[in-house]
C-alpha cells in the first residue's frame, strides 16, 4: 500500500514534466503550426543553464528558476527568427525536420563540451528533507515540483482562456486570416509565443536538475513521451496536454507496481488505445486545421 | 535505340554496384546499399504516399534482430534469415500502420515515432531474446556451397537480394498501385471520390515499406555480424529520413546517392561520434532550409542543361517536395 502511494507521487512528478513539456508544445503548435522536436533538447539546456549558473557564477536555484527559462526563451526566439520562420509557407513537416536537426546539434554539441557523464545539482536548502504525505514520507523537493507545475499549468491556462492576450492567441490559432482581417497583428505574437513555449521547456529543465542528473541526453527520451502525451491529449489543446501529461505519468507509475517493465510502455499503449477509440485525442477535434 | 538508352542507366548502376567493394572497404559498401534500401522504404511512403514515417527504425531494427536471432539459433542460410527479418517487420507494420494511418501529416510522424520508441523499450526489456543493452553479437552468415566469412564475399552474395529489394520498390512505385498512392498524396478526398479505398492503400504501402526496411535491417545485421539497440533508436529513423531527403523525396534512386554521402560522412567521423551528431544535424538543417529538392533532382537539372535526354519521363510525376497544405 505504501508502495502504491509512493508510486502515485512519483507518477505525479513524472506527470509534471510531461505536462510542462506538452503544454509548451501545444502552445507553440497552436499558434505556429510547428511541432518543435527540439523541445527536449531545450529542456536539457534549461537544466544545463541552471547548472552553469551555479557552477560559474554561484547563482542558486531560485534565481535560476527565473533567469534560465528567460535566457533559453530568448534563445528560442532567436531560433524562430533566424531559422523556423523561413519554413512557414511549407508543409509543417519541414519544420519538424529542421528542429530534429537542431536537436542533434544541441544534444551532441553539449555532449562534446561536457561529456555524457551526468552532473549533480543540489536541491535548494529550503526544500531539503522530506515531509509526511499521508501514508508515506516523500521528498519535499518533489512535492514542490508537483505543486509548482500545477500552478504554472493553471496560470498558462488562465492567460490563454481568460485574458485578452489569450483571446488573440486563440483567435490566431483557429482563424488566422480572419483575426488579421479584424486588425490584429498576428505575426507580432508568433516570436514571443515560441519563446514562451521554449521557456516552459527550460523551466521543466531547471525543475528536473536537482532530481535527475544534468546530462546532454536527459531530454532525448522525454520528448518522445511528450509527443505521445500530445497525441493522447489532442494536439493544440492546452487542457488536453496538461490532463494527458499527468494521466500518463500516474498510470505509468502505477503500472510499474505490477511490473517495472511496463512503466515505459504505458504511454504508447495509451496512445494506441486513444488512436483506436478517439483518433483526435481526448480533448482534440479532427476538424481543427492541419 | 531508345530502348537501349533506357537500359543504360541501370547497366551503369549495376556496374557501379559490382565495383563498389573495390573502391572502398566491403563493409562500408554493403552498408551503403542496405541503408539505401532502408531510405527507399522511407521514400516509398514519404515521396509517393505523402506520409513521413519517423519510426522506421522499428522495422529496420526488428528486421535486424529477427535475422540475427534466426541465424544464431537455427543456423539457417543468410537469405532465409534476411527474409525472416523482412517478414517480421512487415507483420509488425500491420498493427502500427493500422493505427498510424488514422492520422496524417505531422501527426503520422509523431505517432510512428512513438510506436518505434515502444519497440525500443520492449527490446531493451526482453533481454533473454535481444541481449538488452549488449545486443546480439557473432551473428553467423552461411549459405550452402559458399564461404561467406570475408565481407567482400558476403557483399556479392547479398547483392542479388538487395537488388531484388530495389526492384520491388521500383515495381511498387511504377505500378497502378503506386499511381494511386501518388493520387492520394496529391489529393486524398479526390482519390476517395474516385472510389479508391485510400486508407487500405496507405496501410498496404506502409506494410510493404516496413517489409523492405526489415529486409534492409536483416542484411545489415548479417553483414555486420551484430544487432544492437541503437538500430531501434529514433536517431536511426532520423538518419533514414535524412538520407531520403538529401537524395530527393520521391525519386527512389536518390536514396542511394544520399546513402553514399551520409555513410561516407559518418565513416570519416567514426573517431568522434559526438561530432558526427553535430555534423549530421547541421546537414539536416541546411538541407531542409536550402536544398529541399535533393541531389537526384539537382543532378537531373544539371544533366538537362548539358543537353542530355531525361532518364525516364515517368519519374516526373512524383518528383519534388512534399506538397504543401493538407495534413
Amino acid at each position: 500500500m505504501e508502495y502504491i502511494a509512493l508510486q502515485l507521487f512519483n507518477g505525479l512528478v513524472n506527470g509534471s514534466f510531461y505536462a510542462l513539456l506538452s503544454l509548451g508544445l501545444a502552445v507553440i503548435f497552436g499558434v505556429l503550426r510547428v511541432v518543435n522536436f527540439a523541445h527536449g533538447a531545450l529542456y536539457m539546456l534549461g537544466a544545463f543553464a541552471a547548472y552553469l549558473l551555479l557552477q560559474d557564477f554561484g547563482v542558486g536555484f531560485w534565481p535560476a528558476l527565473i533567469v534560465a527559462p528567460i535566457g533559453i526563451g530568448i534563445a528560442g526566439m532567436v531560433l524562430e527568427r533566424l531559422l523556423i520562420r523561413r519554413l512557414y509557407g511549407l508543409d509543417p513537416l519541414y519544420n519538424f525536420l529542421l528542429t530534429f536537426g537542431l536537436t542533434l546539434m544541441i544534444q551532441d554539441g553539449v555532449r562534446l563540451r561536457y561529456g555524457l557523464q551526468g552532473q549533480p545539482y543540489p536541491a535548494p536548502a529550503e526544500l531539503a528533507g522530506s515531509v509526511s504525505a499521508g501514508l508515506v514520507a516523500y521528498p519535499t523537493y518533489r512535492l514542490f515540483v508537483i505543486a509548482f507545475s500545477i500552478v504554472v499549468c493553471v496560470a498558462v491556462w488562465y492567460v490563454i482562456e481568460r485574458t485578452r492576450l489569450g483571446m488573440i492567441v486563440r483567435a490566431a490559432t483557429e482563424r488566422p486570416e480572419l483575426t488579421r482581417a479584424l486588425g490584429i497583428n498576428v505575426d507580432r505574437w508568433v516570436t514571443p509565443v515560441f519563446g514562451f513555449g521554449v521557456a516552459l521547456a527550460a523551466l521543466g529543465g531547471v525543475l528536473a536538475a536537482p532530481m535527475r542528473n544534468v546530462s546532454p541526453l536527459m531530454g532525448s527520451e522525454l520528448i518522445i513521451f511528450a509527443f505521445a502525451v500530445v497525441v493522447i491529449g489532442g494536439m493544440g489543446s492546452i487542457a488536453g496536454a496538461v490532463v494527458a501529461g499527468f494521466l500518463v505519468g500516474v498510470l505509468a507509475s502505477l503500472a510499474a507496481v505490477f511490473n517495472p517493465a511496463l512503466e515505459n510502455v504505458v504511454a504508447f499503449a495509451l496512445m494506441a488505445i486513444v488512436l483506436l477509440v478517439r483518433p483526435a485525442g481526448l480533448f482534440g477535434s479532427l476538424e481543427a486545421r492541419s | 535505340m531508345r530502348r537501349g538508352l533506357a537500359i543504360l542507366p541501370y547497366a551503369v548502376g549495376l556496374a557501379v554496384a559490382l565495383a563498389l567493394p573495390r573502391v572502398m572497404y566491403p563493409v562500408l559498401a554493403l552498408d551503403i546499399l542496405v541503408w539505401g534500401l532502408f531510405a527507399m522504404s522511407v521514400d516509398l511512403l514519404l515521396g509517393y504516399a505523402g506520409l513521413l514515417s519517423f519510426g522506421h527504425a522499428a522495422f529496420w531494427g526488428l528486421g535486424a534482430y529477427a535475422a540475427a536471432i534466426v541465424a544464431k539459433s537455427a543456423g539457417v542460410p543468410f537469405v532465409i534469415a534476411a527474409l525472416v527479418g523482412a517478414g517480421a517487420s512487415a507483420l509488425l507494420a500491420v498493427p502500427f500502420g493500422y493505427l498510424a494511418t488514422r492520422r496524417r501529416g505531422i501527426y503520422f510522424a509523431m505517432v510512428t515515432l512513438a510506436f518505434a520508441q515502444l519497440v525500443f523499450y520492449v527490446a531493451n526489456e526482453w533481454r533473454d531474446l535481444t541481449g538488452g543493452e549488449n545486443g546480439l553479437h557473432g551473428v553467423p552468415r552461411t549459405f550452402p556451397g559458399l564461404t561467406l566469412g570475408r565481407s567482400g564475399d558476403f557483399y556479392y552474395a547479398a547483392l542479388p537480394l538487395i537488388l531484388l529489394g530495389y526492384a520491388i520498390a521500383y515495381r511498387i512505385v511504377h505500378s497502378p498501385f503506386g499511381h494511386v498512392l501518388v493520387a492520394i498524396r496529391d489529393n486524398e478526398p479526390r482519390a476517395q471520390a474516385l472510389g479508391y479505398p485510400t486508407w487500405r492503400y496507405k496501410l498496404l504501402a506502409f506494410v510493404l515499406s516496413g517489409g523492405l526496411a526489415g529486409l534492409a535491417g536483416g542484411l545489415f545485421a548479417l553483414g555486420n555480424g551484430f544487432a544492437s539497440l541503437d538500430l531501434l533508436h529514433w536517431t536511426t529513423s532520423g538518419q533514414a529520413v535524412l538520407i531520403t531527403i538529401l537524395g530527393g523525396i520521391g525519386t527512389l534512386w536518390g536514396s542511394l546517392l544520399g546513402a553514399v554521402i551520409v555513410l561516407e560522412l559518418r565513416d570519416a567521423l567514426t573517431s568522434a561520434p559526438e561530432l558526427s551528431g553535430v555534423v549530421t544535424g547541421a546537414v539536416f538543417v541546411v538541407i531542409v532550409l536550402a536544398f529541399r529538392q535533393g541531389l537526384w533532382a539537382t543532378g537531373r537539372a544539371v544533366l538537362r542543361r548539358l543537353g542530355a535526354p531525361p532518364l525516364s519521363a515517368r519519374i516526373e510525376i512524383s518528383e519534388g517536395e512534399v506538397r504543401h497544405g493538407r495534413s
